[in-house]
C-alpha cells in the first residue's frame, strides 16, 4: 500500500516538475545578443514625485561608514528638494540596508528597481557590494552611482563611479613618496579584494620607478593581531609604509605601531583607508603626523566646501565631521540631477547620454568636478593630507589640477600587464 | 495508517502551493526571492535529518553548500567566458594565462552537476569517518564543524586570483545555454528549486520512517546503547551527516542560479549559524519544521529589513529568541500542542522528545 502510494507521489511530483520545465522554457543565451530581454528599467514618473533609491549597509560590520554615506545623499536630496527638486518633481529617497552581505546587496538591488522604479541608485561602498549589484544593473539597464575609491579595472555602462580609481589616488600617493625621497615601502593591506588589486599596482609602480617593496602583508578583515606585522614592517627598515587595512584592523595596527616604538618621523604610514571618521575612531594620539591619501578633506578651502560642512553639521551634529566618501555621494546625487535636467528626462538612457555628451559638471565641496562621457568616472584632484592632533585631516600636496580618471591605467607605461 | 495519508496529503498540498499558487500569486521578483528561500529550506532539511534526528549539531553546513554553489558556478562562469576563454574575474585579479588545473573538470557539464553533490558528499565522509569514528561527539562535534566553515571562507578569500575572493563568482549569466536575464528562465529555476525541494522532503520522509530512521533516533538519544545491541553507532551517523552534505551541496548548486551569486559570505561562520537557526525555528525533529523554519526566517529577515531598514536586525534576533524560549520544539510543535490542549489530557511529564519523535515519524 505505502509503496504504490509512495511511486503514486513520486509520478505526481515529476510530472509536476517536467510540465512546468517544458512550459517555462525562455530564450536561451545565444538569443539575447540578437534581441535583449526585457526593455531596461521603468522609472515611475507618474506621480508629483520620483524616487531614488539609497543602498548602504545599515548593520553589519560595514554600517559605521557606510550609515554616513547615506547621511549625507539625505542631505543632498533634502537640499535639492527644498531648491525645487529636479525637472519640476520632489525627490523621495527608497532607503534599503545592504547588511554588509553582498547577496542582499543584490536582492535589494533588484527590490529597488523592479518595485519601486527608482530613477537611480546611490551606494554601495565595498568593492564586492559594487560586484554583487553590477549584473543587477546592467541586466535591468538601470543605474547606480558608487561614491567611493575603488580599486579600478571596471568600467561598467549602468554605473557612474563618483570616487576615486587608481591614478587619482595611490599613483599620486605614490608620486608624492618619491618626490619625498622615500626609496621604499612595505605592504599591509586586509586581505580583500581592494588591498590585493591596490598593491598589485603599487608593485608595479614601484619597479618601474626604482622603489624597492621589501615586505607586502594581509591580515583577515576584522583581525586585530599585528605584533608579527608591525614586527617585520620594524625588521624591513624600509622607509615608508602603505596602508590599506580596513575598519577595526586600523585600530589595533596604529597601536601596535607606536608601542613599537615606530613614528610618523621615523616610518610614515601613507593610508587610503582612513578619512576623518575613522580618525575620531582610531584615535589622534596614535595617528598624529601619519599620511593619507583622497580627494577631499573637511578642510578643504572653498565656498562650496563651507556651505557643505555647515549644512551637515547643522543636520547631524557640530561634532560629526565630513570625509571624501560622504563629499562624493553627496556630489553623485547633484550629477545625476545635472544629467537629467541636461537630458530633460528621467529615463536612464537619455540621461546616460546626456552624461556621455560630456559637459556634466559641478562645483563640488572638493572643487569643480566633471564627469568623463567615456568612462562615466569623474575628474578629481588628488590631495595627500597630514593627520593633526585635533583629528582633522591638513592637505599637505594637491595635483594642481582635477586628473583624469584612467580606471585600466591605460596611459602609464609601467601598467601595460596588469588588465 | 493515518499518518501516511497525511503526510502524502502534506505532500500535495505543499506541491500545490509550491507549483500553482505561489507562481499565480507572486511577480517575479518575489519569486526569485522565494526560489533563494527554498534553497535554504534544502540545507535545512538536511541538518534537520541530522541534528533533529542525529543528535549532530552540524554548525558548518556552509562548507557544503559552498562547495556544491562553488562547482556549480564555475562551470557557469565557464560556459559564459566561452571555450578557450577565460573567466573575468581571473584575468583581471590573477593575471593567469591557463586555467588553473583544478578548474579543468569543471568545463564539463555533468562532471559539474556531479560535482556539486558528490563533492559536498565525499567531503563530509572522509571528515565523517575520522570524526565520528574517533567518538566526538556534543559541542566538540559543532566547534569542529564551524571551524572548518572558517577555514574554507579564509582559504577562498585568500586566493582572489583563482576564487575570486571575498566578491565571490558574480555576474553568472547562463544556465545550461538558458539566459538568467530572462523572466521565463528564471521561473523555470524556481520550479527546479521547488522540485528539488519536494524530492529531498521526500528523501527524509522515506529514511525517517525507515529501520534506519528508527536507529539513527537511538542513536541520538543512546550511542552506548546502541553500540551494545551490535550496531556501529559511526556508521549511522556518517548516513545522515553525508546526506546532509549532500542536501546543502544541492541546495548551493541550486542557489547560483536563483540568485546569480556564490561568495564566501554565505559559507563562513555566521550563515552557518543562520542555516541551523532556521532549523531551530522551525523545529528541529519533525519532517517539515526545518524547511519552513528556514523560509520564515529567510522571508522574515527579507520583510523586516524592507520595513525598517536601520533597526531590522533587532527584530530579527528577536524572532529568533522568542521561538527558542517559548517553543523549544519549533513551529511544528504548535500543531501538537494545539492537539494535546484540545484533547485537554495532561501534558506528558517527563520531557518533550519522545512525543516530537513519533509525531515527526508521521
Amino acid at each position: 500500500m505505502f509503496r504504490n502510494r509512495g511511486r503514486r507521489l513520486a509520478t505526481v511530483i515529476v510530472s509536476l516538475g517536467t510540465v512546468a520545465a517544458l512550459t517555462a522554457c525562455g530564450a536561451k543565451t545565444a538569443d539575447s545578443a540578437a534581441a535583449p530581454a526585457g526593455g531596461g528599467a521603468v522609472v515611475d514618473t507618474s506621480g508629483a514625485s520620483v524616487k531614488i533609491g539609497l543602498l548602504n549597509s545599515l548593520s553589519g560590520t560595514m554600517a559605521i561608514s557606510e550609515v554616513t554615506v547615506r547621511d549625507a545623499i539625505q542631505l543632498a536630496v533634502e537640499e535639492i528638494n527644498a531648491a525645487g527638486g529636479v525637472l519640476g518633481k520632489q525627490l523621495t529617497p527608497v532607503s534599503e540596508d545592504g547588511a554588509s552581505d553582498w547577496p542582499t546587496f543584490a536582492e535589494k538591488a533588484q527590490k529597488l528597481i523592479s518595485q519601486d522604479k527608482v530613477a537611480a541608485v546611490f551606494g554601495c561602498w565595498t568593492s564586492s557590494s559594487r560586484k554583487a549589484v553590477k549584473p543587477v544593473f546592467e541586466k535591468n539597464k538601470a543605474l547606480l552611482f558608487y561614491p567611493v575609491q575603488y580599486e579600478g579595472l571596471e568600467q561598467s555602462p549602468y554605473i557612474f563611479y563618483t570616487g576615486a580609481t587608481t591614478n587619482q589616488q595611490i599613483v599620486p600617493a605614490l608620486d608624492y613618496l618619491k618626490s619625498a625621497g622615500k626609496t621604499s615601502v612595505y605592504l599591509v593591506g586586509s586581505d580583500y579584494v581592494f588591498p590585493r588589486t591596490a598593491n598589485k599596482i603599487i608593485k608595479a609602480y614601484a619597479a618601474a620607478n626604482g622603489m624597492k617593496v621589501l615586505g607586502e602583508d594581509y591580515a583577515p578583515l576584522g583581525s586585530t593581531e599585528f605584533s608579527t606585522i608591525v614586527n617585520k614592517v620594524k625588521a624591513s627598515g624600509a622607509s615608508a609604509v602603505f596602508n590599506t587595512l580596513n575598519g577595526d584592523s586600523n585600530v589595533a595596527f596604529f597601536k601596535e605601531y607606536k608601542s613599537s616604538g615606530l613614528t610618523a618621523e621615523s616610518m610614515p604610514v601613507v593610508s587610503v583607508s582612513i578619512a576623518e571618521e575613522e580618525v575620531k575612531s582610531i584615535g589622534t594620539q596614535y595617528l598624529a603626523g601619519q599620511l593619507t591619501a583622497w580627494n577631499y578633506y573637511q578642510t578643504t578651502e572653498g565656498a562650496a566646501n563651507d556651505k557643505f560642512v555647515k549644512a551637515y553639521k547643522a543636520k547631524y551634529g557640530a561634532d560629526k565631521p565630513t570625509s571624501d566618501p560622504m563629499e562624493a555621494a553627496y556630489t553623485s546625487v547633484y550629477l545625476w540631477k545635472a544629467m537629467a535636467e541636461k537630458a530633460g528626462s528621467f529615463e536612464i538612457e537619455k540621461v546616460k547620454a546626456a552624461a556621455s555628451a560630456g559637459g556634466i559638471t559641478y562645483e563640488a565641496p572638493e572643487g569643480l568636478v566633471t564627469v568623463d562621457g567615456a568612462t562615466q568616472h569623474v575628474f578629481k584632484t588628488a590631495r595627500i593630507g597630514k593627520i593633526g592632533s585635533d583629528g582633522l585631516i591638513e592637505e599637505v600636496w594637491n595635483s594642481g589640477e582635477p586628473v583624469k580618471p584612467d580606471p585600466y591605467l591605460k596611459s602609464y607605461s609601467w601598467a601595460t600587464g596588469l588588465s | 495508517m493515518s499518518p501516511r495519508v497525511r503526510a502524502l496529503a502534506g505532500f500535495g498540498i505543499t506541491a500545490v502551493l509550491l507549483f500553482a499558487v505561489a507562481p499565480l500569486l507572486l511577480g517575479d521578483f518575489r519569486l526569485g526571492l522565494l526560489a533563494k528561500y527554498l534553497c535554504f529550506a534544502i540545507v535545512a532539511v538536511g541538518i534537520g535529518l541530522a541534528w533533529g534526528r542525529g543528535g549532530m549539531l552540524a554548525l558548518g553546513q556552509g562548507v557544503f553548500f559552498g562547495l556544491g554553489g562553488y562547482a556549480m558556478a564555475m562551470h557557469l562562469k565557464l560556459a559564459d567566458a566561452g571555450p578557450g576563454n577565460l573567466p573575468d574575474f581571473m584575468t583581471l585579479y590573477g593575471q593567469l594565462d591557463a586555467l588553473p588545473w583544478w578548474w579543468v573538470p569543471f568545463q564539463n557539464p555533468i562532471f559539474a552537476l556531479l560535482a556539486t553533490v558528490l563533492l559536498p558528499m565525499t567531503v563530509a565522509l572522509l571528515l565523517g569517518l575520522l570524526i565520528f569514528r574517533r567518538r566526538v561527539r556534543g559541542a566538540y562535534f559543532a566547534i569542529l564543524s564551524q571551524a572548518l566553515a572558517a577555514a574554507f571562507a579564509i582559504l577562498l578569500i585568500g586566493q582572489q586570483g583563482t576564487t575570486g575572493g571575498t566578491n565571490g563568482l558574480t555576474d553568472i549569466r547562463g544556465f545550461f545555454g538558458y539566459d538568467l536575464n530572462d523572466p521565463v528562465n528564471r521561473r523555470m529555476i524556481y520550479f527546479i528549486v521547488a522540485v528539488a525541494l519536494l524530492a529531498m522532503l521526500g528523501i527524509t520522509w522515506q529514511l525517517m520512517r525507515s529501520r534506519y530512521g528508527e536507529l539513527l533516533v537511538a542513536v541520538r538519544d543512546g550511542e552506548e546503547r546502541v553500540r551494545f545491541l551490535g550496531y556501529d553507532p559511526a556508521n549511522v551517523k556518517l548516513v545522515a551527516y553525508v546526506v546532509a552534505a549532500g542536501m546543502a551541496g544541492l541546495a548551493g548548486a541550486l542557489f547560483v542560479p536563483a540568485v546569480g551569486i556564490i561568495s564566501p559570505a554565505l559559507i563562513g561562520v555566521v550563515p552557518s549559524i543562520e542555516f541551523v537557526i532556521g532549523v531551530a525555528v522551525g523545529g528541529r525533529a519533525s519532517l517539515a519544521g526545518p524547511a519552513l523554519g528556514a523560509i520564515a526566517v529567510a522571508w522574515a529577515k527579507t520583510a523586516l529589513s524592507e520595513r525598517v531598514p536601520s533597526a531590522w536586525t533587532y527584530f530579527e534576533g528577536l524572532l529568533f529568541v522568542l521561538p527558542i524560549v517559548f517553543l523549544p520544539g519549533g513551529i511544528a510543535s504548535l500543531v501538537s500542542l494545539v492537539r494535546r490542549r484540545r484533547a485537554a489530557a495532561p501534558p506528558p511529564a517527563v520531557d518533550q522528545r519522545p512525543p516530537l519523535v513519533r509525531e515527526g515519524a508521521a
